[in-house]
């Protein structure tokens, strides 16, 4: 067990960002905590990253309480906040360069790892150059590079890919995909569903500082959601108009409303959209899709992840 | 970032990987000790330096011209020809060393306010460095490093620079290289303090222009304070500078009152320091570990 929380709590004067969570990460796996902000997803994330001292409860990594063996724990860690925290004025490689001397890697040591992080993070053609101007991806890429400098058994990464467009949050969970196959236990905090399903092997849904239910993605769907969803768009200022319409329409356990939509929860979305038909409800649109997490998130908490 | 750059390194793998079995072996390497820690930190703002290091330099070397042209020129003839210099010594040679000491204060300034807070809030590079093995005190005490550092350059050049154009009597000039330091410290350190209680830069304007520029003022850099009102002087006791400018007046010049009155000027100096680090390492404490 990597690391082990018991009644974890943290708050900050009256405000409990964290309430009472108890948390277990095996050695090789991938964990997610995922909920909207302010859910207490980051202030977890920085009691694990032994930064910031537990206000009660009892936390443990690599067997080790933070409280005592801060450094010697973070000597182990890898960390990637949610701001980059990257000297701009640097360059790419310097960046590199000096965090390994903070782990006390030697002159030799910290250039040669950084020659095969700079590969991995896809900046070797832009070692020499100032951060500054890099795009958002190439940043996240490098600081996940240097919080790999360290060879981290265990890499923190806090909301690792928001803010970034499509085709790098591709390419950043590919590289995260490298890193798990290679045995590097990961902690990621994340609001985005597909990237939780994606990169997740358990992950615990967070709320108002609480863990509201904890599992694999598919067993948290299969626990909380149904097989298919059926998204139905009316032209219609409220869609509470509609609700009556579907409700019990075939295969459906549950209907969800939304401001600009309604969810049916089906066992068949295609035995639900044709009974709809039949009905003759006829919306202006209809979207036949799985369930997600987001979906899980929604039964579980009454709101979407985020608005 | 092209899809051919994504092909062509597809086959790369991290290097290293996570299991303890194939690790390099730095990630369970010895505790690092303490001047280790302290030489990564130091090591870093020398890194930030080493990009700047040219516009400051100017600086440095052209600081101590201007204050010789307006001070022994321009006030300096004024006043050794109607008042026949202050208390025996040439104009220029009484304002000199108290100006190695001023501007070892302004230096201290310089580095320990908006440079202190950019790392706290614009960069963010002391959480950064948190979120390591390193402490709290071994980041304070690096970048306190680094401002002895920059304080020693800039009193060395203003000594070297002065007393080339005769700014100074003697040899004892030299001792104001490690009295501008101590002077410096002693505004950094509390400053340091200051700047961690602080959210934004707004309150450098008050520091500013309610207590350094008045300090230069009134602390016996231009003229004694003896020439201030009774009740004004023991406010310039109870500042550093004053306590500076009269050691390095002294050193300078061999005109002492008494060595227990310089001793009493290095320990005031000394206070300062001890005290402002102190505050310094509680508020940085309770700023980056929240």
């Amino acid at each position: 067990m990597l690391v082990s929380a018991r009644g974890l709590t943290k708050t900050f004067g009256d405000f409990v960002a964290v309430d009472g969570i108890d948390v277990e990460v095996r050695r090789g796996e991938a964990f997610g905590f995922l909920g909207p902000n302010g859910a207490g997803k980051s202030s977890t994330m920085r009691m694990i990253g032994c930064v910031s001292p537990a206000t009660g409860g009892e936390l443990r990594i690599f067997g080790q309480d933070p409280a005592v063996d801060g450094p010697a724990i973070r000597a182990r860690l890898g960390s990637c906040p949610q701001a980059d925290m990257l000297d701009e004025e640097l360059t790419v490689q310097e960046n590199l360069w000096i965090y390994g001397r903070y782990f006390g890697l030697t002159k030799a040591q910290t250039r040669k790892r950084a020659t095969e992080l700079l590969d991995f993070a896809q900046l070797t053609d832009r070692r020499g150059d100032k951060v500054e101007p890099l795009s958002g991806g190439m940043k996240r890429r490098l600081t996940i590079a240097r919080s790999l400098i360290n060879n981290p058994e265990l890499l923190l990464l806090d909301e690792p890919t928001t803010g970034l467009d499509p085709q790098a949050r591709h390419i950043l969970w590919d590289r995260l995909f490298r890193l798990k196959r290679q045995g590097v236990t990961l902690i990621i905090t994340t609001h985005y569903m597909d990237e939780a399903e994606q990169l997740c092997d358990r992950l615990v849904v967070m709320d108002h500082g609480r863990i509201v239910a904890e599992g694999s993605p598919r067993d948290l769907i299969t626990r909380y959601s149904t097989r298919e969803v059926v998204e139905l768009r009316f032209d219609s200022d409220d869609h509470a108009d509609h609700i009556d319409a579907v409700t019990g329409v075939a295969a459906a356990s549950r209907v969800e409303l939304l401001p600009d939509r309604l969810l049916v929860y089906t066992d068949d979305g295609d035995a639900t959209s044709a009974d709809l038909h039949a009905r003759g409800v006829i919306p202006l649109s209809t979207l036949v899709r799985r369930s997600t997490l987001e979906d899980v998130f929604l039964h579980l908490t009454g709101r979407t992840l985020v608005d | 970032m092209s899809s051919s750059t994504v092909q062509s390194t597809a086959t790369t793998t991290a290097p290293g990987g996570g299991g303890r079995a194939g690790r390099g072996g730095h990630g369970t390497r010895e505790p690092l000790s303490w001047l280790e820690r302290i030489r990564a930190v130091v090591g870093y703002f020398l890194t930030v330096y080493r990009r700047t290091w040219r516009g400051s330099i100017i600086g440095r070397f052209a600081s101590p011209l201007f204050f010789l042209l307006a001070m022994g020129l321009g006030l300096g003839s004024l006043v050794d020809a109607k008042a026949g210099g202050v208390g025996g010594l040439s104009y220029l040679h009484f304002v000199v060393p108290a100006i190695v000491a001023t501007q070892s204060m302004w230096v201290a300034m310089g580095e320990s306010t908006y440079q202190v807070m950019g790392y706290f809030k614009w960069n963010k590079m002391y959480a950064a460095m948190l979120a390591t093995p390193l402490r709290v005190a071994d980041i304070l005490t690096g970048h306190l490093l680094t401002v002895v550092f920059h304080l020693a350059t800039a009193t060395t050049i203003f000594v070297a620079v002065a007393a080339e154009f005769g700014g100074f009597a003697g040899w004892g000039a030299l001792w104001c290289i490690p009295i501008g330091v101590l002077t410096g410290l002693a505004f950094a350190v509390p400053v340091f303090a200051y700047t961690a209680s602080q959210q934004t830069e707004d309150g450098y304007n008050i520091l500013f222009r309610m207590v350094v520029s008045p300090l230069m003022l009134f602390s016996g850099t231009f003229f004694p304070i003896a020439q201030l009102p009774v009740w004004l002087q023991p406010i310039a006791w109870a500042t550093p500078l004053w306590h500076g400018v009269e050691l390095a007046r002294g050193a300078a010049t061999g005109v002492v009152s008494s060595p227990v009155a310089a001793w009493v000027h290095v320990a005031a100096l000394l206070a300062f320091v001890g005290i402002g680090w102190v505050l310094a390492l509680r508020l940085f404490t309770r700023r980056l570990v929240a």
